[in-house]
């Protein structure tokens, strides 16, 4: 069976260009998608992740509200006892990469990565956890 | 990153509408017309002297000139020779406060029309104290809860002559009443204040997706406002029709050319619907488009849209205006085209696209900050996108002669080709509309028509770049010295929030509590009548300190909530 990805867009931030593009790459790349849509909350996003039992939550994050927004999801994801790693892709400075991963944040995507080191990441990321 | 601005309450310069002589030469036409314009200040010759005509054609006198239907060349006949485009920089962050001092000091350094952005609760109808709020007060723009900040905003600024736009579209008719009560409180009537609503919604749902209400519902708050301001408030532009997100969500060319149109065609129907000669509102339409990399195929899809939209409100809509059937536009380079890598590299290309929206005959123009992929821009980068600007204007002397380009077998072509891919996908929302474009905008919403398009071509291009078919300096190509990506950048702090949340407190506290719920209740009573205008009661609601948020929650409550049925 193929590893489910949920990918989010939370908070206010309507950009959905990018989550689009990259849930077709993971798609394509043989994952089953689940894409939440717009407008989620760390709450909805983290009860999808269990409700859809997925293995990786990818959040899509443009507006520059990631280092409030980011770790929220992960501690409601916590919360419900959701073990699954969380990589966040958008617009972050190199100077926040590091705080994100400090707060529990798997691994950062930035603008311009090419469809090979998306999977590859993901990849990493979901093979880390298995090992 | 933040939201992109309109901004175009676009100066004319010349009116003329008395019929023409039959026997005259499109050049002899052109002629009488320039004739009539005022030309500014400045050397039209080359560097080395040889002297320039405003404009070039056919040596037999025929052919097309700017300033005449069906205006492919150009709204006017003097073009750039009357007035340069306007160099206007959408920004803005903060409080009311800091945005009102701000203003200020545009006003006192010569600046005619100011330019306002909100931050994205207010974008959506939010007050800064909604639990989704948190972490976006006052971030991408100015924080609106209620009348006090609008007043805050524009506290000391005459608002009769200086003119105003503001970006904002699902709570247009609101921030707009806001506005209105907030001018007039001053002593300002509506009937002298100028400037341009965005009031865009079908291109929310289409792509930018800062949408509350369902389309239907929210094209209602449209049309009360067009109507409002063609009976009310005669310089105001009631709509300004945005291809620019469509582009940047990652639609091709030709799609932003048609989707755009299409909907301006829309908004024509919606409010012919309501009983509006279309000479009483379409002249205050106008429209913005994306600069995007494709030097030529944008100045093909800017000529095309004039010659478009003048055929179709003349020939379908039956405008008569001249006013009407010239379409004006205000430019913004393309966000999505810059890169992270190597940003200084975006210069180049901002130069580049903002060339193609002045040989395409724009009359305003935002230039992009290199930091623009990555944060609002600092005062640096913001200084160089407009020297960007001056240097085009300033000394290249491109803006000497009209549409400069018209006459390139190329470039003619390129045009046509636009049109009629344009002419395409109108022929389909059409048909989804039976013979309606306000319908088959709606249906194409409603049916993910346009969504699917968007993400299709935003797709396939993400596939030539990673393919390697399509060279994006830095990303895929000349990558050497990608690692050098030290800049500075603008960072926020959370202390405008704070500030934000005590004056909200401070005015749900000192308002006549019962003012509030009584026009609240009348607001809820008449948005359940499609025939009422909601304007004036909205006015009245702004005037009674209601917050935008429970306002929005009132017309909620009658109109629903639209939900985007997530596709990828």
């Amino acid at each position: 069976m193929s590893e489910r990805i949920l990918i989010g867009k939370v908070g206010l931030d309507g950009h959905d260009r990018g989550v689009k593009v990259v849930a077709r790459i993971l798609r394509d790349a043989g994952f089953e998608v689940i894409y939440t849509g717009l407008f989620q909350t760390p709450a909805t996003i983290a009860a999808a992740a269990v409700d859809e039992d997925v293995d990786l939550v990818g959040l899509s994050m443009l507006s520059g509200a990631h280092m409030t927004l980011a770790p929220a999801v992960i501690a409601e994801m916590r919360a419900r006892g959701c073990t699954a790693p969380v990589v966040v892709g958008g617009i972050i400075p190199d100077q926040h990469i590091e705080r994100l991963k400090a707060a529990g944040v798997a691994a950062v995507l930035t603008p311009g990565a090419p469809a090979d080191q998306v999977v590859a990441v993901i990849r990493e990321v979901l093979d880390a956890i298995n090992a | 990153m933040c939201n992109a601005g309109a901004d175009d309450d676009i100066e004319d310069p010349v009116m003329r509408d008395e019929p023409t002589p039959e026997a005259l030469t499109p050049r002899q036409l052109w002629q009488q017309a320039f004739d009539d314009s005022r030309t500014r200040e400045a050397d039209f010759s080359t560097m080395s002297g040889v002297p320039l005509a405003p404009v070039y054609g056919a040596t037999d006198g025929g052919g097309e000139y700017p300033g005449e239907y069906p205006y492919t060349r150009g709204p006017y006949a003097s073009m750039y020779r009357s007035k340069l485009w306007t160099m206007r920089m959408f920004a803005g962050f903060g409080t009311a406060d800091d945005t009102n001092w701000r203003f200020k000091e545009i006003i006192k350094s010569g600046g005619d029309g100011l330019s306002t952005a909100f931050d994205m609760p207010t974008l959506l109808g939010l007050d800064s104290d909604d639990p989704m709020s948190l972490g976006e007060v006052g971030r991408c723009g100015v924080a609106i809860d209620t009348l006090a900040d609008m007043e805050d905003l524009y506290a000391g600024i005459d608002l009769g002559t200086t003119t105003t736009s503001m970006t904002i579209n699902s709570p247009a008719a609101p921030i707009f009443a806001m506005f209105i009560a907030q001018a007039e409180k001053a002593g300002t009537p509506r009937a002298l204040l100028g400037g341009t609503l965005q009031n865009d919604i079908l291109k929310e749902y289409q792509a930018q997706k800062e949408f509350v209400f369902p389309p239907r519902q929210s094209m209602r708050l449209v049309r009360d406002t067009i109507s409002f301001t063609a009976r009310e408030m005669p310089r105001w532009h009631s709509v300004s029709i945005s291809g620019y997100h469509i582009r940047e969500a990652g639609s091709t060319a030709a799609e932003e050319l048609a989707f755009t149109l299409a909907n301006g065609f829309a908004y024509v129907e919606l409010a012919m619907q309501a009983g509006l000669p279309i000479d009483s509102f379409a002249p205050r339409l106008s429209f913005f488009f994306n600069a995007h990399i494709d030097f030529f195929e944008e100045i093909a899809k800017y000529r095309a849209a004039r010659r478009i939209w003048a055929r179709w409100l003349r020939e379908r809509y039956g405008a008569q205006l001249e006013r009407s059937l010239q379409l004006r536009f205000h430019t913004q380079t393309a966000g999505v085209s810059l890169t992270a890598q190597q940003p200084e590299v975006n210069i180049v290309r901002t130069a580049i696209e903002a060339l193609a929206g002045v040989l395409g005959g724009t009359q305003s123009l935002h230039t992009n900050s290199i930091d623009e992929e990555m944060a609002l821009p600092t005062e640096k980068s913001a200084r160089i996108a407009l020297r960007t600007q001056q240097v085009i204007a300033f000394e290249t002397n491109v803006a000497h002669v009209a549409d400069p380009l018209g006459g390139s077998y190329f470039v003619e072509a390129l045009t046509d080709e636009m049109e009629r891919q344009a002419e395409e996908l109108f022929a389909h929302l059409e048909k989804l509309g039976d013979g309606s474009l306000l319908e088959g905008c709606i249906k194409g919403i409603e049916e993910n028509w346009f969504q699917g398009r968007i993400a299709d071509s935003a797709f396939d291009l993400e596939r030539k770049i990673n393919r390697g078919d399509r060279i994006v300096v830095g990303v895929n190509r000349f990558t050497e010295g990608n690692d050098d990506r030290a800049m500075d950048l603008l960072e926020i702090t959370n202390e405008d929030e704070a500030r934000q949340l005590k004056r909200l407190d401070a005015v749900r506290h000192d308002r006549n509590q019962a003012a509030v719920s009584e026009v609240l209740a009348r607001l809820a009573a008449e948005a359940a009548d499609p025939e009422i205008n909601l304007m004036p009661t909205l006015i009245e609601a702004a005037g009674a300190y209601a917050t935008l948020g429970e306002i929005m929650a009132t017309m909620g409550t009658v109109f629903g909530r639209y939900v985007e049925v997530p596709v990828i």
